[in-house]
């Protein structure tokens, strides 16, 4: 109905499509080679999308396969994702009721589904069925490995030679790029305008639903138990059914061959939001998990810091307003708040904390250190019980929380050079080189068994279950390694009625903040230009968010800058004014 | 914004790579078993563009693993290198030649014969002619195993000795071997390399069977042909053949200059030391003296009495001819700084005087002439032998006394 072309031989404008889905001109039955693609709005719980045409899928194609959309493929890793993160203990509403209704939008706004006319570009669709044998072939249409460069999946350039010589060898009309019907047509498609769906985006997916529902997992949390292996990510086509076949282009745009950054998944969660058009999400208050002031306790505890410390990072959080709801409320589209990075911005608010009281200046705080230690010495056991606990010694603190943070990041280091990225299910660029493939897995399963026994350790079959501490600490353990309950007094005073720190001074990070826009970083953060107290607890904080340092000082930066800018601002003004 | 942090596939190797590298190195076999098994799925990816691709990664750090910390032992460990040999056709005979080392390493000759064989007969394509020289290994290895069954036989014929007929087929199987032995031989020996085993065979081969000629022949190319490497070793099996077949000195001695000037500390410049002294030519005689003193410059000889006997009985000739005294002073001069502390000191004076009375007899007349009869080692040598009433020392006390300005010439 929507084709406008005017009919070869009667030149009129009349068509209609047989059962076979071609189009015929209804005044001299002339059938064109064109094709029309059609994707049906039926319900999402039924995950394939199924035409209104009838015969116009070919259900049996020579494989035993059968024609799938690349959105289906999305669409399944996403239900096997929610349905990870419900065993998990996420609410099922999330799955059924937010993640369903976000990714129908998505695909309505793509026009990849839910529209009238899902693709003027259907007409160009290299599909495996019949494609167009006009005389005058597109001139637009894409080299392969054009197509192959544009998705961001690593492949080999051997591979993607090689496969791209062995198809233009196959005869212009029938191409067969990929499994799916419409894998080469995805990957021409703009990325920029229709922000085209990838591996990486579907966590951003499920990161948004989260935030929606406000459950208590952070994005970096998400990201550390894809890592982890409890939510599908890598090889998640594993699971996908025996009919949808993989090969070709599908396996730039479905297999994953690096994990996904924090900063990645979150901007194009961000990108994604304004992109549907959402409205503003369900308030985050103070008793919400991603609130500051519940996710500093968390992370307090899990740096075995004094449960003392809380006050004050509320403190800090109250003064500069971070910890309101519409700063911490996201407004999709909305280009003048700063995004907020919950987990990154309560772990930063700590170390604001600790500069403020310890200054972490590689002296002031092992100063501090020694007169606790002075102090803990003289007190008895008796003193200690009554004065709720002994005096936070940094000293004791960092030997105690560096040893196990070494022996974490050495187990990490290891776990990451031994991550198997292969699977079962084998994965071939086209028929052709399946054999080949079959035999390297083959032989690689031998290897493994092989070396396997001979290393003598027992493979441990079972992921350990996820948790969201990565470091405890018991104060059961009479060896006081556990600092929650240790007391801040040796470095606080009391000034009108308010303690304040001991200590009277602070240095910042930056005096001044970057343009984000030009350089994308607040602050630029080199190691061998702060003190060594301050990179330990960045490495500390860096390794339990599993995201750069940079990244947390940009966020610290930020803090500052919103702490102290009225007063330097003063300052300078003060400075120059008398002048003149 | 920097992705160089990301993980992916290629770093988490690189990594588990270096976990390998580590393991190895302190021979915890298990651990880098361990890593391996992560590192194989590597093959699954292509690496062509690497230098090293994970294929050969995994050959030889396999090898390393099992050839260390097998279960089964050999079986295991051959069951891997079939693996490999089917991993990559264009290492296929290198693998194959690794293998017979290592079988050769553990004793199975017979296996090795027979892999060197079944490689030998080894064809694919244009590949055939790429790795031609380990092919020419390859064979050359078969050869010297021919040669070590002819060697066999040869050794049962030699013990059966009188007994001739019912060793015929030995005989003849000898002379089987030796066809295909000599055939592989000369031809690897052709190629400019380091043969040695191989040419020590071969000329065995032809010396055995009379063929002197061309076992000459073979040397020579070998010691003098310019493509080949510098090779102390080929003028010393010339040496010995010429000396085995009686050559005359002229040809002995043209046969160790070489070798002198590669290796002055070598074994043979006693032998050449004294061909040259007994020379009727000046110029050899001079040469002899500049042997026995580059022999003597180094460690390993300090305590050689012979040595010292070379350059005593030289050097005693010169002073009482009283001609050619300036080539003592030549030698001497570059030497004069140091040798006195290397050779003369007190210490060792005493020390030789304990365990070596020929030695420090050798040594104290070199002393007495180069230093005069003044020198700590002479004298105190002297002073020993002749408290200890052996005659020579007295003589040598003489000797020297008289000869003292001869000293004060060289010095001056």
């Amino acid at each position: 109905r929507d084709f406008n072309e005017r009919c070869a031989q009667c030149s009129e404008v009349n068509w209609g499509i047989t059962d076979g889905g071609r189009f015929y001109c209804r005044s001299c039955h002339n059938v064109t080679e064109r094709t029309r693609e059609v994707v049906n709005t039926d319900c999402i719980t039924n995950s394939r999308v199924q035409t209104i045409s009838k015969g116009l899928r070919k259900q049996e194609k020579n494989d035993g396969g059968s024609e799938w959309y690349i959105c289906e493929g999305f669409q399944l890793v996403l239900k096997k994702q929610v349905e990870a993160l419900e065993a998990l203990g996420v609410c099922p509403q999330m799955k059924d009721e937010v993640l369903c209704n976000f990714w129908r939008c998505y695909l309505q706004k793509s026009k990849q589904a839910y529209c009238k006319r899902p693709a003027g570009e259907a007409v160009k669709a290299l599909s495996v069925c019949e494609s167009s044998t006009d005389v005058d072939s597109d001139p637009e249409k894409p080299s392969l490995l054009h197509l192959l460069s544009l998705s961001e999946s690593e492949g080999d350039l051997q591979t993607d030679c090689s496969f791209a010589s062995s198809m233009s060898k196959v005869s212009e009309s029938t191409s067969v790029y990929s499994g799916s019907v419409d894998g080469s047509l995805y990957l021409m498609k703009n990325q920029k305008e229709k922000l085209r769906m990838t591996m990486p985006m579907t966590l951003s997916f499920c990161y948004m639903a989260l935030l929606w529902v406000r459950e208590p997992i952070t994005l970096s949390e998400l990201l550390r138990f894809v890592v982890e292996g409890h939510i599908p990510y890598l090889n998640v086509f594993q699971h996908f059914p025996e009919k949808m076949k993989l090969c070709g282009l599908d396996l730039k745009i479905f297999c994953v061959e690096s994990w996904p950054v924090y900063e990645e998944v979150f901007n194009q969660m961000h990108e994604l939001a304004a992109f549907l058009d959402l409205p503003r999400f369900p308030d985050i208050t103070e008793s919400c998990f991603l609130h500051p002031d519940m996710l500093c306790m968390k992370y307090l505890m899990e740096a075995n810091l004094p449960d003392e410390l809380h006050n004050w990072t509320c403190r800090v959080v109250k003064k500069i307003g971070i910890g309101e709801v519409d700063f911490l409320t996201l407004m999709p589209g909305n280009k003048t708040t700063r995004k907020v990075k919950y987990d990154v911005l309560a772990v930063a608010v700590i170390v604001v904390v600790l500069k403020l009281l310890f200054l972490l200046d590689d002296h002031y705080e092992w100063l501090l250190s020694e007169l606790a230690e002075e102090r803990n010495k003289n007190n008895t056991e008796v003193c200690i019980f009554y004065s709720g606990g002994p005096y936070f010694e940094f000293k004791k603190w960092y030997e105690v929380v560096k040893h196990s943070l070494d022996v974490e990041q050495k187990k990490l280091d290891e776990e990451r050079a031994k991550y198997l990225w292969r699977c079962e299910k084998p994965l071939f660029y086209s028929v052709k080189n399946k054999s080949k493939v079959l035999k390297r897995r083959q032989m690689v399963v031998n290897l493994q068994n092989q070396f396997g026994k001979l290393s003598g350790s027992v493979q441990c079959a079972e992921k350990p279950n996820p948790s969201s501490f990565q470091l405890s600490w018991s104060e059961e353990k009479a060896d006081g390694s556990c600092f929650h309950g240790h007391s801040l007094k040796g470095i606080l005073q009391e000034k009108r009625g308010l303690l304040t720190a001991r200590n009277p001074d602070y240095w910042l990070c930056t005096v001044k903040l970057c343009n984000e826009k030009l350089c994308g970083h607040l602050a630029h953060y080199r190691e061998v230009e702060f003190p060594q107290s301050y990179h330990f607890v960045l490495g500390l904080f860096s390794f339990l968010l599993r995201v750069q340092p940079s990244y947390i000082h940009d966020e610290v930066c930020m803090i500052e800058h919103k702490l102290f800018n009225k007063k330097l601002c003063k300052k300078t003004k003060i400075q120059h004014s008398p002048k003149k | 914004s920097s992705n160089e942090h990301k993980l992916n596939f290629k770093k988490s190797k690189e990594a588990c790579l270096s976990y390998i590298q580590d393991a190895l190195l302190q021979k915890q076999w298990k651990r880098a078993a361990e890593f391996l098994t992560c590192y194989v799925e590597s093959l699954e990816k292509d690496y062509s563009r690497e230098h090293v691709g994970p294929s050969e990664m995994i050959w030889r750090i396999g090898t390393e693993i099992l050839w260390h910390h097998s279960q089964n032992g050999m079986k295991e460990f051959s069951c891997f290198m079939e693996q490999m040999k089917t991993l990559g056709v264009k290492r296929y005979l290198k693998v194959c030649l690794e293998h017979v080392f290592h079988l050769l390493c553990n004793g199975q000759i017979d296996e090795a014969y027979q892999n060197l064989s079944l490689a030998e007969s080894w064809r694919f394509g244009e590949q055939t002619a790429i790795q031609d020289k380990e092919m020419k290994l390859i064979q050359a290895y078969r050869g010297l195993l021919d040669y070590y069954s002819w060697s066999k036989q040869k050794n049962i014929l030699l013990d059966h000795g009188e007994d001739g007929f019912s060793d015929l087929s030995v005989e003849q199987e000898m002379h089987g071997y030796f066809r295909k032995a000599a055939v592989n031989l000369k031809e690897i020996i052709k190629i400019p390399g380091v043969w040695d085993l191989f040419v020590k065979c071969y000329v065995d081969l032809l010396e055995f069977y009379g063929d002197h000629n061309e076992a000459h022949q073979v040397l020579n190319e070998y010691a003098y042909n310019s493509k080949f490497p510098a090779n102390p070793n080929a003028h010393v099996y010339l040496y010995q053949f010429l000396k085995r077949q009686g050559e005359s000195k002229k040809s002995l001695i043209s046969a160790l200059k070489i070798l002198h000037d590669i290796v002055p500390s070598h074994e043979l410049m006693i032998d050449f030391n004294t061909m040259l002294q007994k020379s009727k030519k000046r110029k050899k005689r001079r040469l002899g003296l500049e042997v026995i003193f580059a022999a003597l410059d180094y460690a390993g000889w300090k305590e050689n009495a012979k040595a010292w006997n070379c350059l005593a009985r030289q050097m005693k000739q010169i002073v009482i001819s009283e001609k050619y005294l300036d080539w003592i002073k030549q030698e001497w001069n570059s030497r004069k700084d140091w040798w006195p502390a290397f050779h003369f000191s007190r210490y060792l004076a005493k020390r030789n005087w304990q365990e070596n009375k020929s030695l420090s007899y050798e040594k104290a007349l070199v002393a007495g002439i180069l230093l005069g009869k003044g020198c700590k080692y002479f004298k105190y040598v002297s002073q020993q032998g002749c408290k200890a009433q052996l005659k020579r020392f007295r003589v040598l006390k003489k000797f020297v006394n008289r000869h003292n300005p001869v000293y004060l010439r060289i010095s001056g």
